[in-house]
């Protein structure tokens, strides 16, 4: 690479003027013929050690398995957003680049147009067990401009309303819970609100402090739900983002809703960055939150091994699909993503980093990591797998999401826009601006990510 | 000579060169394979963009606040009053004072974000007076982190001011006393006058640290809520690594680069002034 040096330099620049603490992007590298280095996210909360642990004993057996060969975990301990930044600076350079890296499924298309990830195919084609992977986590792993394959999915999720089924009985709304529309989730809300004071009635996760779970586990549910569904933030049949669309406001006006008629947490706790550890962790569990619109993975903090262990809550929760707008098309929603093995372009060693992808991609150890990380399976095999499906009482309700589920558009520009959509989000939390003023605001930035002429104005 | 000629050039002015060099490009972190020279097109962006010059207004609101009147009087008047006060009074305090300016700066924020918090030791305080309590990190956040960078700034202007009043010749002051001046008019007509060096360099010293300053407000508020506390540095954080343009994040840093250029040519230009 030419800009290497440049680069590398120009970042420390940055970081210098900045006069940040951030600390030293990855050390140098350590690999060999026999050694590979694996990069992970490990939580800010340090109690949640369900993949160090998992990832600890697979490493195990794969070096018992390979005499000689070390495999070294490398842990990096940041948020989401951060996590992301990390991992991009240390694939920049051959010195710090790992031998394989655990990416979000929907950054994947953005590291392959940085030219960061290898194609995966002359592996794949010799490895039988990727004609079990479903389709559709298949094709997310493809970069569309040269058709091969970037990654190795292993897990997807799916998002739904989870709603404490207690309260619902003190406040008289019906248990099991359904709703049809928007207005159904609201006029739940104001029942809790005005029957059960001291409990908040719901949340939706807002602002930039939330990062991506603001824009997908908050505002995607909605607006994928508005009449434009899959081509509601971005229309793949003209290849445009779609602006000035009126189901975008329609989906600021709902976040509004809640904030400001106190149907939601308090706009700062909202907006704190530690807030989706307290809803976990307390909110939840101590019965002061009726209705959350999150993730499959839930009971992963309140299983016994989770950072809330928490018996009750198979009892106490219960889970209803996203209704659409008015109720209309297929009547619900979701949104999925998921995480994927990938091999950096500049890793020393990919031959020994993809036989480790192997070892951790059987299907025993699929299985396994999908039990105790309650994530939704890729693998045929795995989600037919009795044992699979009987680990979490929840895991058939939300495998059964995956039918009306929707991806990200999985471009570049993508992360941009998430963080326009935060802004707009946190803009309307806050009342700093309103839902015209922060959807204007919201039009420009996606104009000046993408170019005004990759741009269209309402797809409905 | 030649040595650290070298050094100079391969440590500073090579980063600054490369630096000035990304500011004309639209180099991202992720999503472009390459990248191109864009001309002035960061700059004009940054112009047009309304959370930009936000951040420019909450940055000079930040460094005068904070820096130039906060820091520069308290330190001032704490130096003042020390003078006066009793050697253990005088360790006690510069002994609190500056364990403040060696904290590292993320965990000044982190106290700092303890104290203002919605249930912090502030409003447990305020609770205790039965004052009416609030958010500040929420309904004021640029209150908050200029007071945070006055507790943590001000040993520094508290040390210069220190110093410099020891050098003021005692038989001035007491000839002044002598005439008949008040101790209030002793201040204002001989010592500051006798001190205005190393108050300009003071505040040119403070204001160049306190435009940089970043750890402190991104522990406390990452910028927010909304933009209301996101000064150049977070906003040129925001952009590089979160929105990923390392360009256009390069451009602001540079833009705040000049920032500090102007305010040191004033402050130099003040003391040249002085000279003459």
């Amino acid at each position: 690479m030419r800009t290497r040096l440049p680069v590398a330099t120009g970042i420390a620049v940055v970081a210098t003027v900045l006069a940040t603490t951030l600390s030293g992007c990855g050390s140098g590298s350590g690999s060999s013929g026999k050694t590979i280095k694996v990069v992970y996210q490990k939580q800010l909360n340090s109690s949640n050690t369900v993949q160090p642990d998992y990832l600890a004993a697979e490493v195990k057996q794969f070096e018992q398995a390979n005499p000689g060969t070390t495999v070294k975990l490398v842990p990096v301990t940041a948020s989401e957003n951060d996590y992301y930044t990390k991992i991009q600076l240390m694939m920049r350079s051959p010195a710090t680049a790992p031998d394989l890296v655990y990416e979000d499924t929907a950054t994947i298309n953005s590291d392959v147009a940085s030219g960061y990830l290898k194609p995966l195919d002359s592996y794949l084609s010799t490895w039988s067990d990727w004609s079990r992977y479903a389709s559709a986590a298949k094709a997310a792993m493809k970069y569309a401009a040269d058709g091969k394959t970037y990654g190795v999915p292993d897990n997807t999720d799916t998002r739904g309303i989870w709603y404490n089924k207690a309260l619902f009985q003190q406040a008289g709304l019906p248990v099991p819970w359904q709703p049809k529309t928007w207005a159904d989730i609201l006029s739940a809300a104001r029942t809790i609100k005005s029957k059960l004071p001291g409990v908040t009635p719901m949340n939706l996760y807002t602002g930039t402090a939330g990062g991506e779970q603001s824009s997908m586990q908050g505002f995607e549910m909605l607006l994928y739900g508005t009449p434009a569904a899959g081509n509601s933030l971005y229309d793949s049949t003209q290849q445009k983002w779609v602006v000035g669309s009126s189901g975008f406001k329609d989906a600021l006006n709902f976040v509004q809703t809640i904030y400001h008629q106190g149907l939601a947490p308090k706009a700062q706790d909202a907006l704190s960055a530690n807030f989706n550890t307290e809803l976990n962790t307390q909110l939840i569990p101590e019965g002061k939150l009726a209705i959350d619109v999150d993730g499959s993975w839930m009971p992963n903090s309140w299983i016994s091994t989770g950072q809330k262990p928490w018996s009750q809550w198979q009892n106490t929760m219960g889970e209803a699909a996203m209704p659409t707008q008015n109720g209309q098309g297929k009547g619900k929603v979701s949104m999925s993503g998921g995480w994927a093995w990938s091999i950096p372009a500049k890793a020393k060693n990919p031959s020994l980093a993809w036989k480790f992808v192997e070892s951790l991609e059987t299907e025993s150890a699929s299985a396994k990591w999908n039990m105790v990380n309650a994530t939704i399976a890729v693998r045929s095999d795995v989600a037919a797998d009795p044992k699979y499906l009987q680990a979490l009482p929840t895991n058939a309700f939300f495998n059964s999401l995956v039918a009306d589920t929707f991806y990200r558009p999985g471009l570049p520009a993508y992360t941009q826009v998430s963080s326009a959509i935060q802004k707009a989000m946190e803009s309307v939390t806050t009342g700093q601006a309103s839902v015209d003023k922060a959807a204007s605001t919201y039009d420009n930035d996606v104009k000046s990510v993408v170019g005004a002429d990759k741009t269209t104005q309402d797809a409905q | 000579m030649l040595p650290s000629l070298v050094l100079l050039l391969v440590f500073l002015a090579g980063p600054i060169g490369y630096c000035v060099y990304y500011a004309f490009t639209d180099m991202q972190l992720t999503g472009a394979v390459g990248t191109h020279f864009v001309g002035f097109r960061n700059f004009t962006r940054a112009f047009g963009d309304s959370d930009f010059l936000n951040a420019v207004e909450l940055t000079l609101l930040f460094v005068v606040g904070s820096a130039v009147i906060g820091q520069n009087t308290v330190g001032l008047a704490l130096a003042v009053l020390m003078e006066k006060a009793s050697k253990p009074v005088r360790s006690i305090t510069s002994g609190v004072v500056i364990a403040a300016w060696v904290l590292p700066e993320v965990v000044a924020g982190y106290l700092m974000y303890a104290f203002f918090y919605q249930r912090g030791s502030l409003n447990a305080i305020l609770h205790f007076l039965h004052l009416p309590q609030q958010d500040w990190l929420y309904t004021l956040p640029i209150l908050a982190v200029c007071l945070a960078n006055v507790w943590r700034g001000t040993a520094f202007s508290m040390l210069v001011f220190s110093a410099a009043l020891g050098d003021v010749p005692q038989e001035l002051v007491e000839a002044a006393e002598m005439d008949g001046a008040g101790p209030w008019q002793r201040l204002w007509r001989v010592t500051l006058p006798l001190i205005r060096r190393s108050i300009l360099t003071n505040l040119m010293l403070i204001t160049l640290q306190t435009l940089s300053v970043f750890g402190l407000i991104y522990t406390m508020t990452q910028g927010g809520p909304g933009r209301k506390s996101e000064t150049l540095p977070i906003f040129m954080y925001q952009e590089a690594f979160n929105d990923s343009l390392i360009g256009y994040g390069t451009a602001v840093a540079l833009v705040l680069l000049v920032v500090g250029a102007l305010f040191s040519v004033v402050y130099i230009r003040l003391l040249n002034v002085e000279e003459d």
